[in-house]
């Protein structure tokens, strides 16, 4: 038997390119963010409400990522800011180079924030650096508070998450205390806001900070 | 469930150090498979052997070494398994504590059987 050393990485190829996404959006001083959860959690209308918030204030452009269709991309254009929607036929994340693709077709001078809705999924997101500045976490309380236990990495590796669908705590199973430390538990430096779409609630406190940080990152 | 496209990955590299005319003596694929990488070994094991199937390499086995969570702590600087994701010194209860090993996902290296291809 002989033996050939390897010792590479397997995402080095999304990295290195996660790397030239990431030099290119500072370049522009852009602050973008990975938006993350499983289906339905409320990761568009999370976007719709950011950009009622933020949309006078700072020019904010999304790239929507779906496994089919183009109905999120559809959602955000009303809102008559840039958008460019990644299919990704079936693929369960999006990966740097698509972003990529996507980032070269996107005018970018003058952009101050860039949101990049990932696909829906609460596992295979986690891995894969897309260039973004920081990833935000949506977690809503349909869920069940034991979820950032059972999905460990996505909430070690985002620094915000949105605890959505506040408004429905009265109606579901949802401790909201034990949700916030079983998240703690995982990150202790994650911030934390709570959101409702339908209500409002919260949003004013989560675009804020968001404006803050736009506003350190030149 | 990404494995398949890890498994792809995994193919795509090896395939840069596999001598010419030589992949059907490649025998073992040893990867570092980390417990926070996202990956399941089983998952993984099952879409490598499904893509090497038919082809030159089909006598590949992937082999994978899982590394288990550990971090250190910050402020004691103390080293420790994390078992049960609290991310936080079981030590002096600091909640800073960095990962240091459990996430990784690499190709370590493959082994080649000496004799000529086809041979047994």
């Amino acid at each position: 038997m002989s033996v050939i050393t390897i010792e590479r990485k397997v995402l080095e190829k999304n990295d290195e390119i996660a790397r030239q996404n990431r030099a290119l959006l500072a370049e522009h001083r852009i602050l973008a963010f990975n938006l993350v959860s499983s289906p339905g959690a409320g990761k568009t209308s999370i976007v719709e409400r950011t950009l009622e918030h933020l949309g006078k204030s700072l020019k904010v452009g999304v790239i929507e990522g779906d496994v089919q269709t183009d109905f999120d991309a559809q959602r955000v254009a009303r809102y008559r800011v840039p958008v460019i929607q990644i299919v990704t036929n079936g693929g369960c994340h999006l990966e740097a180079q698509l972003v990529q693709d996507a980032l070269l077709q996107m005018s970018l001078p003058g952009l101050d924030v860039l949101i990049i809705e990932n696909v829906g999924n609460l596992v295979c997101p986690a891995n894969y650096d897309l260039g973004e500045a920081f990833k935000v976490v949506v977690l809503s309380t349909t869920e069940g508070d034991d979820k950032p236990l059972k999905y460990p990495s996505m909430f070690r590796n985002a620094s915000v998450l949105l605890v959505n669908k506040i408004d429905l705590i009265p109606y579901v199973n949802c401790n909201l205390s034990a949700l916030k430390s079983n998240a703690l538990q995982i990150n202790p430096h994650l911030q934390v806001f709570e959101t409702s779409c339908t209500t409002n609630a919260g949003i004013s406190d989560w675009c804020g900070w968001l404006r803050k940080k736009g506003a350190h990152r030149s | 469930m990404h494995e398949l496209s890890i498994a792809q990955g995994i193919l795509d590299i090896i395939g840069q150090y596999v001598p010419e005319g030589r992949a059907e003596e490649v025998r073992a694929v040893r990867v570092r498979v980390g417990q926070m990488s996202g990956v399941v070994a089983d998952s993984l094991e099952f879409c490598f052997s499904a893509i090497v199937n038919g082809t030159a390499l089909n006598q590949a086995r992937l082999d994978i070494e899982e590394i288990p969570l550990r971090s250190q702590c910050s402020s004691c600087g103390k080293e420790f398994a994390v078992d049960t994701m609290c991310f936080s010194c079981p030590f002096c209860g600091s909640l800073d504590v960095a990962v240091t090993s459990g996430t990784e996902l690499q190709v370590v290296d493959i082994e080649l059987a000496d004799n000529p291809a086809g041979a047994s």
